[in-house]
């Protein structure tokens, strides 16, 4: 099933196109995987899903891009809503200098009014056992989240997300900052999700995509340049490009 | 051939020399002004009235009379600076009048004390009709500040990180939830620092209450925010050119009650301070 449909997806930073007549399919609960050199556009196409490239004065779209059925780059789009369904995971773990606790909390305190400390703690909880921290953490709610590891601060940073309860998680680069251990287990954090979520990751690590990807697109550019199961982008490319890039011929 | 360690040496020889230039002669004012006033200091001067002709007796009324120009002052500086700085670092466009109005702010915070005080007493005093009252003295004061409040609050807003508002937002939090929440409480230790420097210069100055507020002797407490009051610079400026033969202990003593409540008032901002500050790690 299609959870989000970009068609002829262009993008301008003032002059500068990032992207350029960009088509895709994103289906539900699978792993898509956005690879390419750095400076193709990656992030920027996954930003556009949650609209974070609003923040930039002079950015300019056209085309569509549909999340179920609906347009969001329509200017009437509520950006609270698309957010909370869409979410972000960043590339430096970014936890908010506040206790584990709270930052997870953090969205559920925004959304609801007059929420009970008992539905907060069952979020805290259910949350932290979707990451695989709670068994660690349970003890030590109240700890500033900025003494973590790095790798248990990007599971918070997942959990902080899944807590405000959405259907894509979009993932920048999630594991560049962690070691390979570390990756290989948030890897299969992201595994044990999809069942639950729509999950767009960008990487520069090849064989990431190819260990954890059902669907991967191969960037250059700004350009799409191909895009299709991933077994097949990796074993029997059809662009020339996508060729060269994953037999390591370029950067 | 070029000793590097020597230029090196020279150089730190000079900072440091910089560094002692300006810490001497203020070491040395407070050394002098607690030497000679602290003798002057007991109940009786804290708590009467001038005697005398200000030559005996104590100088509540100008402690008090400070302490609500100062209160009043940060009272409206504060959130009106405030609510200037989220405009100017959160909403505002980086375009050339809202450059030139930030350089403006900047600018207003050099502008000679006397500006204001001849500023409030046209405005305050003359037109508005508020008289020379504790009112108006609180308004030219906390006008004074206003800049550095808004300069130092707006540099705290800015640096608290981009990536931080940006995840709020992409959790779904508006904008102005974003602020209120995460940018707000994050700021604050550097609100402070602003809140702490116009504290210090709304009770040091004498020139903006010259003309709005400050009562050259008035033994009673102020009745209302429309009486006149006294306060310590300016008692102090009174009893050092004004009236002959005010024992120098008792001026020494007026300038060290004026040195210890900036200082205290300044410590409580440093200790709140130094509380948000042990939270921020990043
Ligand atoms: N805010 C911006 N303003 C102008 N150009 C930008 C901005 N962000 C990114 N770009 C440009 O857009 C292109 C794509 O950037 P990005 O999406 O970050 O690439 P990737 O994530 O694939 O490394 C790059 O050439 C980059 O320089
Ligand atoms: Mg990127």
């Amino acid at each position: 099933m299609a959870k989000i449909i970009t068609k002829n997806l262009n993008l301008w930073y003032g002059t500068f196109q990032a992207l350029k007549n960009v088509n895709s399919t994103i289906e539900a609960n699978r792993i898509t995987a956005i690879i390419g050199p750095s400076g193709c556009g990656k992030s920027t196409l996954l930003r556009v899903f949650n609209r974070m490239n609003d923040l930039i004065e002079v950015l300019r779209t056209d085309g569509e891009v549909l999340i179920d059925d609906t347009n969001i780059l329509d200017s009437h789009t509520d950006l609270v809503v698309l957010r909370k369904k869409v979410g972000m995971v960043f590339q430096r773990p970014n936890p908010f200098p506040l206790s584990i606790y709270e930052n997870i909390v953090f969205g559920e305190k925004i959304h609801a009014d007059g929420i009970t400390r008992d539905e907060l703690d069952e979020i805290v909880e259910k949350s932290l056992r979707d990451v695989l921290l709670w068994d660690e953490l349970k003890d030590r709610l109240n700890e500033p989240a900025l003494r973590l590891s790095l790798e248990q601060k990007q599971r918070l940073c997942i959990a902080r997300l899944i807590a405000v309860k959405p259907d894509v998680l979009l993932m920048d680069e999630p594991c560049s900052t962690l070691d390979p251990q570390a990756t290989a287990r948030v890897e299969e954090l992201m595994r044990e999700l999809k069942s639950r979520y729509t999950i767009i990751i960008v990487t520069h690590n090849m064989q990431q995509a190819a260990r954890v990807s059902d669907n991967t697109g191969f960037m250059l550019l700004g350009e799409l340049i191909e895009f299709g199961k991933t077994h097949e982008i990796f074993t029997a490319p059809r662009d020339k490009r996508t060729e060269d890039y994953i037999t390591g011929r370029y950067g | 051939m070029k000793n590097p360690y020597r230029t090196q040496n020279i150089a730190f020889f000079f900072l440091f020399l910089a560094t002692l230039l300006i810490v001497v002669p203020v070491g040395l004012i407070i050394v002098i002004i607690i030497q000679k006033g602290l003798p002057a200091i007991n109940w009786q001067f804290l708590s009467d009235i001038p005697r005398q002709g200000m030559r005996a007796g104590g100088i509540f009324p100008a402690i008090v009379g400070t302490v609500y120009l100062v209160t009043g002052a940060i009272i409206l500086a504060l959130p009106i600076g405030l609510l200037a700085a989220i405009y100017l670092s959160e909403y505002s466009k980086d375009n050339l009048l809202n450059r030139l109005i930030k350089l403006a702010i900047v600018n207003l915070a050099g502008v000679p004390s006397v500006v204001y005080g001849l500023f409030g007493l046209a405005l305050f005093v003359v037109f508005f009709k508020f008289g020379a009252s504790i009112l108006s003295g609180s308004l030219t004061l906390g006008i004074m500040i206003l800049p550095v409040i808004i300069t130092t609050s707006r540099e705290a807003l800015e640096s608290v990180p981009q990536s931080f508002r940006e995840v709020s937002l992409s959790l779904g939090a508006s904008k102005w939830q974003t602020i209120r929440h995460i940018v707000l409480p994050n700021a604050i230790p550097g609100i402070l620092t602003g809140t702490i420097l116009g504290l210090g210069r709304a009770a040091g100055e004498t020139a903006p209450i010259l003309f709005t507020v400050a009562a050259f002797y008035l033994p009673r407490l102020p009745n209302s925010i429309f009486d006149q009051a006294m306060a310590l610079p300016y008692h102090l400026y009174v009893i050092s050119t004004q009236v002959p033969n005010v024992a120098e202990k008792i001026r020494y003593g007026t300038a060290f009650v004026l040195l210890a409540l900036v200082l205290i008032m300044n410590l409580v901002a440093i200790i709140i301070r130094y509380k948000f500050r042990k939270r921020k790690k990043w």
